[in-house]
Protein backbone atom coordinates (compact mmCIF):
# COMPACT_ATOMS: atom_id res chain seq x y z
CA UNK A 1 0.00 0.00 0.00
CA UNK A 2 0.73 3.78 -0.63
CA UNK A 3 -0.16 6.77 1.12
CA UNK A 4 0.87 10.24 1.00
CA UNK A 5 1.08 12.51 3.93
CA UNK A 6 0.75 16.01 3.55
CA UNK A 7 2.71 18.60 4.43
CA UNK A 8 3.31 19.58 8.04
CA UNK A 9 1.03 16.39 9.11
CA UNK A 10 2.27 13.60 11.23
CA UNK A 11 1.93 9.75 10.51
CA UNK A 12 2.57 6.68 12.20
CA UNK A 13 2.23 2.80 11.53
CA UNK A 14 4.02 -0.32 12.39
CA UNK A 15 6.74 -1.87 9.78
CA UNK A 16 6.91 -5.95 10.68
CA UNK A 17 10.33 -7.61 10.85
CA UNK A 18 11.49 -8.49 7.69
CA UNK A 19 9.20 -5.70 5.75
CA UNK A 20 10.09 -2.21 4.10
CA UNK A 21 8.87 0.84 4.24
CA UNK A 22 9.63 3.56 1.38
CA UNK A 23 10.01 7.23 1.88
CA UNK A 24 9.41 9.07 -1.07
CA UNK A 25 10.53 13.02 -1.38
CA UNK A 26 7.91 13.97 -3.72
CA UNK A 27 8.68 17.40 -4.35
CA UNK A 28 12.69 17.61 -3.11
CA UNK A 29 13.96 18.92 0.31
CA UNK A 30 11.19 17.98 2.29
CA UNK A 31 12.49 17.47 6.09
CA UNK A 32 10.54 14.06 7.16
CA UNK A 33 11.20 13.51 11.16
CA UNK A 34 10.90 10.43 11.98
CA UNK A 35 11.26 7.78 15.22
CA UNK A 36 11.02 4.39 16.11
CA UNK A 37 9.71 2.30 18.43
CA UNK A 38 9.39 -1.21 19.24
CA UNK A 39 5.99 -2.55 17.89
CA UNK A 40 5.24 -4.81 20.89
CA UNK A 41 7.37 -3.03 23.62
CA UNK A 42 7.54 0.90 23.46
CA UNK A 43 10.27 0.85 25.81
CA UNK A 44 12.85 0.55 23.09
CA UNK A 45 12.97 3.18 20.78
CA UNK A 46 15.39 4.83 18.52
CA UNK A 47 19.03 5.97 19.72
CA UNK A 48 20.74 9.01 17.41
CA UNK A 49 23.80 8.14 19.79
CA UNK A 50 23.52 4.59 19.70
CA UNK A 51 23.41 4.48 16.43
CA UNK A 52 26.39 6.90 15.71
CA UNK A 53 28.68 5.82 17.81
CA UNK A 54 28.16 2.16 16.46
CA UNK A 55 28.01 3.25 13.03
CA UNK A 56 31.20 6.27 13.45
CA UNK A 57 29.44 8.34 11.26
CA UNK A 58 27.23 11.44 12.11
CA UNK A 59 25.31 10.43 8.81
CA UNK A 60 22.95 7.84 7.64
CA UNK A 61 22.84 6.31 4.18
CA UNK A 62 22.57 2.98 2.45
CA UNK A 63 23.73 0.50 5.31
CA UNK A 64 23.39 2.76 8.24
CA UNK A 65 21.56 0.58 10.94
CA UNK A 66 19.06 2.25 12.86
CA UNK A 67 19.77 1.02 16.60
CA UNK A 68 17.50 1.17 19.74
CA UNK A 69 18.90 2.56 23.72
CA UNK A 70 20.62 -0.63 24.07
CA UNK A 71 22.75 -0.45 20.55
CA UNK A 72 20.44 -3.35 19.30
CA UNK A 73 19.18 -3.33 15.33
CA UNK A 74 15.71 -1.76 14.90
CA UNK A 75 16.04 -0.96 11.22
CA UNK A 76 18.24 -1.20 7.95
CA UNK A 77 18.77 1.64 5.56
CA UNK A 78 18.38 -0.63 2.40
CA UNK A 79 18.58 1.94 -0.29
CA UNK A 80 19.15 5.03 -0.54
CA UNK A 81 19.43 8.25 -3.59
CA UNK A 82 20.13 11.26 -1.30
CA UNK A 83 22.78 10.38 1.53
CA UNK A 84 23.81 12.26 4.51
CA UNK A 85 20.29 12.06 6.47
CA UNK A 86 20.90 13.62 9.92
CA UNK A 87 20.43 12.47 13.08
CA UNK A 88 21.63 14.94 15.13
CA UNK A 89 19.47 17.90 14.75
CA UNK A 90 16.72 16.44 16.30
CA UNK A 91 12.88 17.90 16.01
CA UNK A 92 11.80 21.60 15.71
CA UNK A 93 9.56 22.78 18.80
CA UNK A 94 7.95 25.33 19.57
CA UNK A 95 9.93 26.35 22.30
CA UNK A 96 13.18 26.05 20.66
CA UNK A 97 11.79 27.44 17.87
CA UNK A 98 11.74 30.71 20.38
CA UNK A 99 15.42 30.34 20.82
CA UNK A 100 16.68 30.00 16.91
CA UNK A 101 14.32 32.64 15.31
CA UNK A 102 12.56 34.69 17.97
CA UNK A 103 9.57 34.42 20.02
CA UNK A 104 7.20 35.51 17.44
CA UNK A 105 7.61 31.90 16.34
CA UNK A 106 6.04 30.09 19.57
CA UNK A 107 2.74 29.59 17.74
CA UNK A 108 3.95 28.14 14.81
CA UNK A 109 3.12 24.33 13.80
CA UNK A 110 6.23 22.15 14.93
CA UNK A 111 7.45 18.55 14.67
CA UNK A 112 7.67 17.98 18.59
CA UNK A 113 3.69 19.02 18.40
CA UNK A 114 3.06 15.71 15.58
CA UNK A 115 5.21 13.32 17.62
CA UNK A 116 3.00 14.23 20.86
CA UNK A 117 -0.39 13.97 19.24
CA UNK A 118 0.87 11.25 17.14
CA UNK A 119 2.60 9.43 19.48
CA UNK A 120 -0.58 9.87 22.04
CA UNK A 121 -2.56 7.06 19.64
CA UNK A 122 0.11 4.44 21.25
CA UNK A 123 0.31 5.85 24.58
CA UNK A 124 3.56 7.50 24.16
CA UNK A 125 4.72 11.19 25.45
CA UNK A 126 6.82 13.33 26.26
CA UNK A 127 9.24 11.14 28.71
CA UNK A 128 9.34 9.06 25.34
CA UNK A 129 10.52 11.52 23.13
CA UNK A 130 13.98 10.95 22.13
CA UNK A 131 16.64 12.62 19.32
CA UNK A 132 15.05 11.99 15.88
CA UNK A 133 16.08 10.72 12.71
CA UNK A 134 15.48 13.52 10.15
CA UNK A 135 15.57 12.11 6.32
CA UNK A 136 16.21 14.25 3.49
CA UNK A 137 17.67 16.97 6.16
CA UNK A 138 21.26 17.99 5.56
CA UNK A 139 23.16 19.27 8.37
CA UNK A 140 27.00 19.58 8.39
CA UNK A 141 29.75 19.88 10.98
CA UNK A 142 32.59 22.50 10.29
CA UNK A 143 36.44 21.60 11.57
CA UNK A 144 35.52 24.25 14.20
CA UNK A 145 32.17 22.28 15.09
CA UNK A 146 30.36 24.84 13.64
CA UNK A 147 26.69 23.14 12.19
CA UNK A 148 23.66 23.83 10.55
CA UNK A 149 20.55 22.97 8.62
CA UNK A 150 21.70 24.13 5.33
CA UNK A 151 20.05 23.34 1.68
CA UNK A 152 19.20 19.74 1.30
CA UNK A 153 20.93 17.36 -1.15
CA UNK A 154 17.36 15.55 -2.24
CA UNK A 155 15.41 16.25 -5.16
CA UNK A 156 11.85 15.82 -6.54
CA UNK A 157 11.54 11.73 -6.44
CA UNK A 158 14.19 10.52 -4.23
CA UNK A 159 13.78 7.58 -2.12
CA UNK A 160 14.82 5.99 1.14
CA UNK A 161 14.21 2.51 1.81
CA UNK A 162 14.46 0.91 5.24
CA UNK A 163 14.20 -2.42 6.27
CA UNK A 164 12.69 -3.81 9.81
CA UNK A 165 14.49 -5.78 12.05
CA UNK A 166 12.19 -5.94 14.97
CA UNK A 167 8.27 -5.05 14.37
CA UNK A 168 8.74 -1.24 14.79
CA UNK A 169 6.21 1.34 15.17
CA UNK A 170 7.27 4.10 13.03
CA UNK A 171 6.43 8.01 14.17
CA UNK A 172 6.82 10.75 11.39
CA UNK A 173 6.47 14.44 11.46
CA UNK A 174 6.28 15.84 7.64
CA UNK A 175 8.10 18.72 9.28
CA UNK A 176 6.38 22.07 9.33
CA UNK A 177 9.42 24.27 9.68
CA UNK A 178 9.13 27.63 7.43
CA UNK A 179 12.49 29.54 9.13
CA UNK A 180 15.06 27.36 7.61
CA UNK A 181 16.45 25.31 4.50
CA UNK A 182 15.31 22.33 5.70
CA UNK A 183 12.13 22.10 3.46
CA UNK A 184 12.98 24.02 1.19
CA UNK A 185 11.21 27.17 3.18
CA UNK A 186 8.01 25.40 2.05
CA UNK A 187 6.70 22.02 3.66
CA UNK A 188 5.38 19.30 1.18
CA UNK A 189 3.87 16.19 0.84
CA UNK A 190 5.88 12.68 0.97
CA UNK A 191 4.59 9.16 0.25
CA UNK A 192 4.73 6.26 2.13
CA UNK A 193 4.96 2.60 0.75
CA UNK A 194 4.78 -0.18 2.92
CA UNK A 195 5.28 -3.58 1.64
CA UNK A 196 2.64 -5.87 1.37
CA UNK A 197 1.02 -6.47 4.99
CA UNK A 198 2.47 -3.87 6.89
CA UNK A 199 -0.44 -2.25 8.81
CA UNK A 200 -1.54 0.77 9.03
CA UNK A 201 -2.67 2.33 11.89
CA UNK A 202 -2.87 6.09 11.20
CA UNK B 1 28.39 -22.01 66.78
CA UNK B 2 28.55 -18.22 68.94
CA UNK B 3 32.21 -18.11 68.01
CA UNK B 4 33.15 -14.91 65.88
CA UNK B 5 32.41 -11.45 67.06
CA UNK B 6 29.70 -10.58 64.50
CA UNK B 7 28.06 -13.80 66.06
CA UNK B 8 25.54 -11.58 68.01
CA UNK B 9 23.73 -8.06 67.58
CA UNK B 10 25.74 -6.07 69.55
CA UNK B 11 28.96 -7.71 68.38
CA UNK B 12 27.48 -7.37 64.79
CA UNK B 13 27.13 -3.73 65.68
CA UNK B 14 30.63 -2.74 66.87
CA UNK B 15 32.32 -4.63 64.07
CA UNK B 16 29.63 -2.13 61.71
CA UNK B 17 30.54 1.01 63.28
CA UNK B 18 34.21 0.32 63.68
CA UNK B 19 34.65 0.26 59.66
CA UNK B 20 34.21 3.73 59.48
CA UNK B 21 37.15 4.41 61.26
CA UNK B 22 39.19 1.85 59.89
CA UNK B 23 38.49 3.23 56.08
CA UNK B 24 41.36 3.87 53.60
CA UNK B 25 42.29 7.50 53.87
CA UNK B 26 42.60 7.72 50.01
CA UNK B 27 39.33 5.74 48.97
CA UNK B 28 36.90 7.52 46.38
CA UNK B 29 33.81 8.50 48.42
CA UNK B 30 31.50 11.77 49.39
CA UNK B 31 32.65 14.04 51.97
CA UNK B 32 29.93 14.75 54.47
CA UNK B 33 29.20 17.24 55.13
CA UNK B 34 30.66 18.54 51.82
CA UNK B 35 32.48 21.98 54.00
CA UNK B 36 34.55 19.22 55.42
CA UNK B 37 36.45 18.88 51.96
CA UNK B 38 40.02 19.55 52.45
CA UNK B 39 41.37 21.72 49.70
CA UNK B 40 38.57 24.09 48.45
CA UNK B 41 38.68 25.41 45.20
CA UNK B 42 40.94 28.89 45.12
CA UNK B 43 38.92 31.51 46.86
CA UNK B 44 35.85 29.13 47.31
CA UNK B 45 35.54 28.96 51.58
CA UNK B 46 34.34 25.22 52.57
CA UNK B 47 31.82 26.47 53.97
CA UNK B 48 29.92 26.97 50.97
CA UNK B 49 30.44 23.59 49.10
CA UNK B 50 27.47 21.65 48.47
CA UNK B 51 28.90 18.98 46.88
CA UNK B 52 32.17 16.95 47.48
CA UNK B 53 32.89 13.56 46.48
CA UNK B 54 35.36 11.52 44.23
CA UNK B 55 33.17 8.70 42.33
CA UNK B 56 35.97 5.69 41.39
CA UNK B 57 35.75 4.58 37.73
CA UNK B 58 32.75 2.63 36.74
CA UNK B 59 30.59 4.18 39.25
CA UNK B 60 27.71 7.33 39.72
CA UNK B 61 26.44 9.61 41.61
CA UNK B 62 23.12 12.06 41.50
CA UNK B 63 22.13 15.00 43.50
CA UNK B 64 19.37 17.51 42.80
CA UNK B 65 21.29 21.43 43.19
CA UNK B 66 20.01 24.05 43.37
CA UNK B 67 19.55 27.09 41.00
CA UNK B 68 22.84 28.76 41.40
CA UNK B 69 25.27 26.42 42.10
CA UNK B 70 28.54 25.94 40.52
CA UNK B 71 28.92 22.01 39.48
CA UNK B 72 32.79 21.30 38.85
CA UNK B 73 34.11 18.27 37.68
CA UNK B 74 37.83 17.03 37.38
CA UNK B 75 39.24 14.17 35.71
CA UNK B 76 41.61 13.08 38.32
CA UNK B 77 44.06 11.35 36.14
CA UNK B 78 42.78 11.63 33.15
CA UNK B 79 41.19 8.78 32.22
CA UNK B 80 37.54 9.32 33.36
CA UNK B 81 34.81 10.16 31.16
CA UNK B 82 32.09 11.56 32.87
CA UNK B 83 28.43 11.08 31.19
CA UNK B 84 25.97 13.66 32.27
CA UNK B 85 22.05 13.72 32.65
CA UNK B 86 20.15 16.66 33.83
CA UNK B 87 16.56 16.75 34.81
CA UNK B 88 14.62 19.73 36.14
CA UNK B 89 13.98 18.89 40.09
CA UNK B 90 10.64 20.43 40.04
CA UNK B 91 9.68 19.05 36.82
CA UNK B 92 11.59 16.12 35.91
CA UNK B 93 9.90 15.59 32.50
CA UNK B 94 11.98 18.58 31.40
CA UNK B 95 15.24 17.09 30.56
CA UNK B 96 18.52 17.71 29.06
CA UNK B 97 18.17 17.81 24.55
CA UNK B 98 21.23 17.20 23.20
CA UNK B 99 20.16 17.94 19.76
CA UNK B 100 19.09 21.31 21.12
CA UNK B 101 22.32 21.79 22.97
CA UNK B 102 24.09 21.31 19.40
CA UNK B 103 21.63 22.72 17.39
CA UNK B 104 20.60 25.96 18.93
CA UNK B 105 24.31 27.53 19.20
CA UNK B 106 25.32 25.91 15.97
CA UNK B 107 27.86 24.04 17.37
CA UNK B 108 28.84 20.51 17.72
CA UNK B 109 31.70 20.87 20.01
CA UNK B 110 31.07 21.26 23.96
CA UNK B 111 33.21 24.34 25.65
CA UNK B 112 33.15 27.64 27.71
CA UNK B 113 30.33 29.24 27.07
CA UNK B 114 28.14 26.46 25.56
CA UNK B 115 24.32 26.07 26.89
CA UNK B 116 23.05 23.04 28.47
CA UNK B 117 19.33 23.10 26.77
CA UNK B 118 16.09 21.39 28.18
CA UNK B 119 13.68 20.23 25.51
CA UNK B 120 11.81 23.18 26.66
CA UNK B 121 13.77 26.09 24.78
CA UNK B 122 15.54 26.37 28.37
CA UNK B 123 19.36 26.73 29.70
CA UNK B 124 19.48 24.35 32.31
CA UNK B 125 23.13 24.65 32.93
CA UNK B 126 26.34 26.91 31.42
CA UNK B 127 29.30 25.51 30.79
CA UNK B 128 31.54 29.05 32.25
CA UNK B 129 34.80 27.07 32.34
CA UNK B 130 36.80 24.16 30.81
CA UNK B 131 40.30 23.66 30.81
CA UNK B 132 39.70 20.44 29.02
CA UNK B 133 38.26 21.03 25.56
CA UNK B 134 37.73 17.45 24.96
CA UNK B 135 34.07 16.45 25.25
CA UNK B 136 31.59 14.92 23.14
CA UNK B 137 27.54 15.27 22.65
CA UNK B 138 27.32 12.68 19.54
CA UNK B 139 27.78 9.14 20.98
CA UNK B 140 26.17 9.29 24.39
CA UNK B 141 27.24 6.58 26.60
CA UNK B 142 28.10 3.16 26.47
CA UNK B 143 25.00 -0.13 26.52
CA UNK B 144 25.19 -3.23 28.89
CA UNK B 145 25.45 -4.76 25.16
CA UNK B 146 28.60 -2.53 23.37
CA UNK B 147 30.59 -3.25 26.56
CA UNK B 148 29.61 -6.82 26.55
CA UNK B 149 30.88 -7.05 22.49
CA UNK B 150 33.71 -4.54 23.41
CA UNK B 151 35.01 -5.78 27.16
CA UNK B 152 33.29 -9.07 27.52
CA UNK B 153 31.00 -7.56 30.50
CA UNK B 154 28.87 -4.07 31.43
CA UNK B 155 26.78 -5.02 34.07
CA UNK B 156 27.06 -2.51 37.25
CA UNK B 157 28.73 -5.52 39.17
CA UNK B 158 31.60 -6.17 36.81
CA UNK B 159 34.42 -4.84 36.00
CA UNK B 160 33.76 -2.41 32.91
CA UNK B 161 29.97 -1.19 33.93
CA UNK B 162 28.20 0.10 30.78
CA UNK B 163 27.07 4.23 31.25
CA UNK B 164 23.22 3.17 30.47
CA UNK B 165 22.76 0.89 32.92
CA UNK B 166 24.90 3.35 35.51
CA UNK B 167 22.51 6.56 34.72
CA UNK B 168 19.53 3.89 35.12
CA UNK B 169 20.59 3.51 38.73
CA UNK B 170 20.85 7.16 39.04
CA UNK B 171 17.55 8.10 37.52
CA UNK B 172 15.46 5.22 39.38
CA UNK B 173 17.06 6.90 42.43
CA UNK B 174 15.22 9.81 42.17
CA UNK B 175 11.67 8.24 41.28
CA UNK B 176 12.76 8.45 37.60
CA UNK B 177 12.76 5.24 34.87
CA UNK B 178 14.43 4.16 31.95
CA UNK B 179 12.23 6.57 29.37
CA UNK B 180 14.31 9.33 31.54
CA UNK B 181 17.23 8.22 30.92
CA UNK B 182 17.76 10.43 27.28
CA UNK B 183 20.27 11.13 25.00
CA UNK B 184 23.80 12.62 27.44
CA UNK B 185 26.86 14.58 27.06
CA UNK B 186 30.32 13.24 28.20
CA UNK B 187 33.14 15.00 28.94
CA UNK B 188 36.90 14.36 28.94
CA UNK B 189 36.63 12.51 26.11
CA UNK B 190 36.87 14.39 22.51
CA UNK B 191 35.08 13.28 19.65
CA UNK B 192 35.46 15.19 16.70
CA UNK B 193 33.57 14.79 13.18
CA UNK B 194 35.30 14.59 9.34
CA UNK B 195 33.86 17.95 7.69
CA UNK B 196 34.70 15.86 4.65
CA UNK B 197 32.37 12.60 5.53
CA UNK B 198 30.80 13.21 8.51
CA UNK B 199 33.04 9.97 10.09
CA UNK B 200 33.69 10.50 13.83
CA UNK B 201 37.45 9.74 15.61
CA UNK B 202 38.25 9.80 18.90
CA UNK B 203 40.74 12.29 20.28
CA UNK B 204 40.67 11.17 23.96
CA UNK B 205 41.72 13.16 26.80
CA UNK B 206 43.35 16.24 27.49
CA UNK B 207 45.26 14.56 30.70
CA UNK B 208 45.09 14.51 34.54
CA UNK B 209 43.64 17.36 36.69
CA UNK B 210 41.64 19.06 33.87
CA UNK B 211 38.64 20.44 34.88
CA UNK B 212 34.57 21.53 33.30
CA UNK B 213 32.59 24.05 35.66
CA UNK B 214 29.10 24.48 35.11
CA UNK B 215 26.38 26.78 36.54
CA UNK B 216 23.03 25.97 37.08
CA UNK B 217 20.18 28.37 35.65
CA UNK B 218 16.86 26.19 37.18
CA UNK B 219 17.10 23.53 39.83
CA UNK B 220 18.47 20.13 38.31
CA UNK B 221 18.41 16.94 39.47
CA UNK B 222 22.27 15.88 38.07
CA UNK B 223 23.27 12.46 37.03
CA UNK B 224 26.85 11.27 36.35
CA UNK B 225 28.32 8.22 35.19
CA UNK B 226 32.24 7.86 35.07
CA UNK B 227 32.76 5.05 32.44
CA UNK B 228 34.59 4.52 29.54
CA UNK B 229 33.68 6.81 26.01
CA UNK B 230 31.65 4.48 23.69
CA UNK B 231 35.06 5.07 21.07
CA UNK B 232 37.73 4.90 23.64
CA UNK B 233 40.12 3.25 21.98
CA UNK B 234 42.27 1.47 25.03
CA UNK B 235 42.10 -1.69 24.38
CA UNK B 236 40.98 -2.28 28.24
CA UNK B 237 38.28 -0.71 30.64
CA UNK B 238 41.00 1.18 32.47
CA UNK B 239 38.54 4.22 33.37
CA UNK B 240 40.07 6.40 36.66
CA UNK B 241 38.09 8.50 39.19
CA UNK B 242 35.80 11.93 38.58
CA UNK B 243 36.14 14.94 41.25
CA UNK B 244 33.04 16.57 41.89
CA UNK B 245 32.89 19.68 43.59
CA UNK B 246 29.66 22.23 44.03
CA UNK B 247 29.10 25.34 45.89
CA UNK B 248 26.57 28.28 46.08
CA UNK B 249 27.46 31.07 43.12
CA UNK B 250 24.64 32.84 42.70
CA UNK B 251 26.90 35.93 41.53
CA UNK B 252 28.11 33.67 38.72
CA UNK B 253 24.46 32.87 37.55
CA UNK B 254 23.72 36.91 37.95
CA UNK B 255 26.88 37.61 35.47
CA UNK B 256 25.28 34.86 32.94
CA UNK B 257 22.01 36.59 33.03
CA UNK B 258 23.32 40.27 32.32
CA UNK B 259 25.76 39.46 30.01
CA UNK B 260 24.44 40.98 27.46
CA UNK B 261 27.44 40.18 24.96
CA UNK B 262 26.45 36.81 24.06
CA UNK B 263 24.82 35.05 21.05
CA UNK B 264 21.03 36.05 20.92
CA UNK B 265 19.93 32.01 21.00
CA UNK B 266 21.67 32.03 24.36
CA UNK B 267 19.88 35.25 25.58
CA UNK B 268 16.41 34.32 24.76
CA UNK B 269 17.67 30.69 26.64
CA UNK B 270 18.37 32.38 29.46
CA UNK B 271 15.16 34.55 29.41
CA UNK B 272 13.15 31.67 29.12
CA UNK B 273 14.37 30.18 32.21
CA UNK B 274 14.78 33.34 34.26
CA UNK B 275 10.79 33.54 33.08
CA UNK B 276 9.66 30.17 34.44
CA UNK B 277 11.70 30.70 37.23
CA UNK B 278 10.02 33.70 38.36
CA UNK B 279 6.58 32.71 37.05
CA UNK B 280 6.69 29.60 39.37
CA UNK B 281 7.87 31.32 42.32
CA UNK B 282 6.29 34.46 42.06
CA UNK B 283 9.96 36.29 42.47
Amino acid sequence: MSITVTPRAPWSGVVPAGHTITITDLDGNQAVDTLFYGANDHTIRYSAQTTIAAQGSIFLGTGSVIRDQESRPMMTIVSDEVGRHDTIGGACSQESNTLRYGHHTKHQHACVENFLIEGSRHGLGKRDLVGNVNFYMYVPVDADGTLGIVDGLSAPGRTIVLRAEIDTLVLISNCPQINNPCNGFDPSAVSLALSETAELIA
Amino acid sequence: MFDTITATTSGARDHARAQAAAAAADVAMPIVPASAFQTPPDGIDAERLTWAETVPGGRYTVKALARGTRLRLTDVDGTACAHVLLWRTDAPWERLNVADTVKVPWQAYLGAGHPLLSDQGRVLATIVADTSGMHDALCGTTTLASNTERYGAGEVHSLSPAGRELLLLAAAKHGLGPSDVAPSVSLFHGVRVDPDDGTLVSVGSAGAGRSVDLVLHLPCIVAIADTAHPLDPAPRYTTGPLEVLAWRADADLQELIDDDTTDPEYRRAVANSEDAFTASTLA
